[in-house]
């Protein structure tokens, strides 16, 4: 019995209105028991109104070695941001 | 990859970690960061599990209702802590499986403080108040430490562990403000728990192999002595709030420096604990293995019920 229990990443709403977070990580034999222990592990002083968990093997995750190719392109497309459009001082609510 | 790539990475890896860029798991990072990285996470777990064993041994005896809560929390709290760190090791590359293994066969330590036995209920209150007291002044500056998700593991154990310490010290004000048994109680708490906080801060900073590196990895963000101090001079006053009388003879003011000179650690004391002759060091290592080893049929129950559910669901959609 060497096989290791599935990993699970936790993510949990704080509040409505915000996003579920990633909190950390739990190991659990199925969803059912990865929620369980997700309640007992992360949201023991109020931390949450909603738990998502996901077994770890199902996230598909950028490597950082392609974070070159990936998200340089985005560095020299000043155009894209408001501050690269010169406009005289005077005009106003824009 | 060729010495001179490696070199190359090395001093990329160095800059960022200066810079104070977080590492975060799948980055590149020196053989040595991650080892020494396995090294401490993992004792820090499992100084937190194993840390639920002294406290365990006074939870059906706490003397009122209210006590019993508030200690179940906190020992609940551990076994959290504990999870959240290993949870932040494993993302270096090792198995929850091995981290067990490593700790039960004896090769991964944990905190020496934990190889105490705690003998009257006072215990509990100068665990809370001193042992939790040092462990949170060793904590606070690893929320800032380099690698991501020992920093957010950490920033959670330090807001969870104030109740703790807080806990301690009402125990302790409590004798302190009870009958004459009671304080001496108290004081004989202090008495036996002071050193063995203080040598928890680990050894002197000229003793200490590791620190260097791990300064520059900001895996430590101040030394050994300079932690003790800090929980010296603040634990002092806390004393003298409670009418206890710290048992160093040698403790005193000192103006100049604005801090406490304090007298001579007795680190064969601690070395010994660190080598597995404390007082508790098998019984604590024993009480962990059976834990194991009775729980292995929750976990194959577990594991054989989940695999029973998922057949099943298999079988019921085939059937429609």
């Amino acid at each position: 019995m060497s096989q290791e229990i599935p990993l699970w990443e936790v993510f949990i709403r704080s509040k409505n209105g915000l996003e579920h977070r990633h909190c950390g990580s739990l190991h659990a034999e199925d969803a059912e028991m990865a929620m369980n222990n997700a309640r007992d592990v992360y949201t023991r002083r109020n931390e949450g109104v909603s738990i998502w968990v996901v077994e770890s093997k199902n996230i598909t995750a950028s490597s950082p070695e392609a974070s070159g190719e990936l998200f340089e392109p985005a560095t020299d497309k000043v155009y894209r941001h408001p501050t690269f459009y010169e406009l005289p001082e005077e005009l106003k609510h824009m | 990859m060729s010495e001179a790539e490696i070199k190359n990475l090395e001093a990329q890896f160095d800059a960022k970690i200066a810079r104070d860029e977080k590492i975060e798991p799948k980055d590149w990072m020196p053989e040595k960061y991650r080892k020494t990285h396995i090294r401490q996470i993992s004792q820090h777990a499992h100084s937190e599990i194993v840390g639920m064993l002294p406290e365990g041994n006074w939870i059906t005896r706490a003397p009122s209702l209210r006590r019993k809560v508030a200690l179940l929390a906190k020992v609940q709290d551990e076994a959290g802590h504990g999870l959240y760190l290993y949870s932040a090791c494993e993302t270096l590359g090792i198995t929850r499986e091995q981290l067990y293994e490593d700790l039960h066969s004896g090769k991964a330590k944990y905190s020496s403080i934990f190889n105490y036995p705690t003998m009257t209920w006072a215990d509990m209150g100068a665990i809370g108040w001193l042992v939790d007291g040092a462990a949170i002044i060793n904590q606070v500056p690893l929320c800032s430490t380099s690698f991501g998700p020992y920093a957010r593991a950490m920033v959670r154990v330090c807001k969870e562990e104030s109740f703790h310490q807080r806990q301690g010290y009402e125990i302790m004000l409590s004798l302190c403000n009870g009958s004459e048994e009671q304080k001496e109680m108290a004081q004989d708490a202090l008495n036996r728990w002071w050193w063995p906080s203080l040598m928890m801060l680990g050894p002197t900073d000229a003793a200490s192999t590791h620190t260097e590196q791990s300064m520059k990895w900001k895996l430590k963000r101040k030394t050994n002595d300079e932690l003790r101090q800090q929980f010296i001079d603040q634990t002092v006053p806390q004393a003298e709030l409670l009418g206890l009388t710290i048992p160093d003879p040698d403790l005193k003011w000192n103006d100049e420096k604005g801090s406490y000179d304090f007298g001579a650690i007795d680190w064969d004391e601690f070395w010994q604990v660190v080598k597995g002759h404390g007082p508790m060091n098998k019984k604590r290592l024993d009480d962990r293995r059976n834990a194991w080893n009775d729980g292995a049929w929750v976990r194959e129950a577990a594991t054989a019920y989940a695999a029973k559910q998922k057949l099943k669901k298999e079988e019921t959609a085939q059937a429609v």
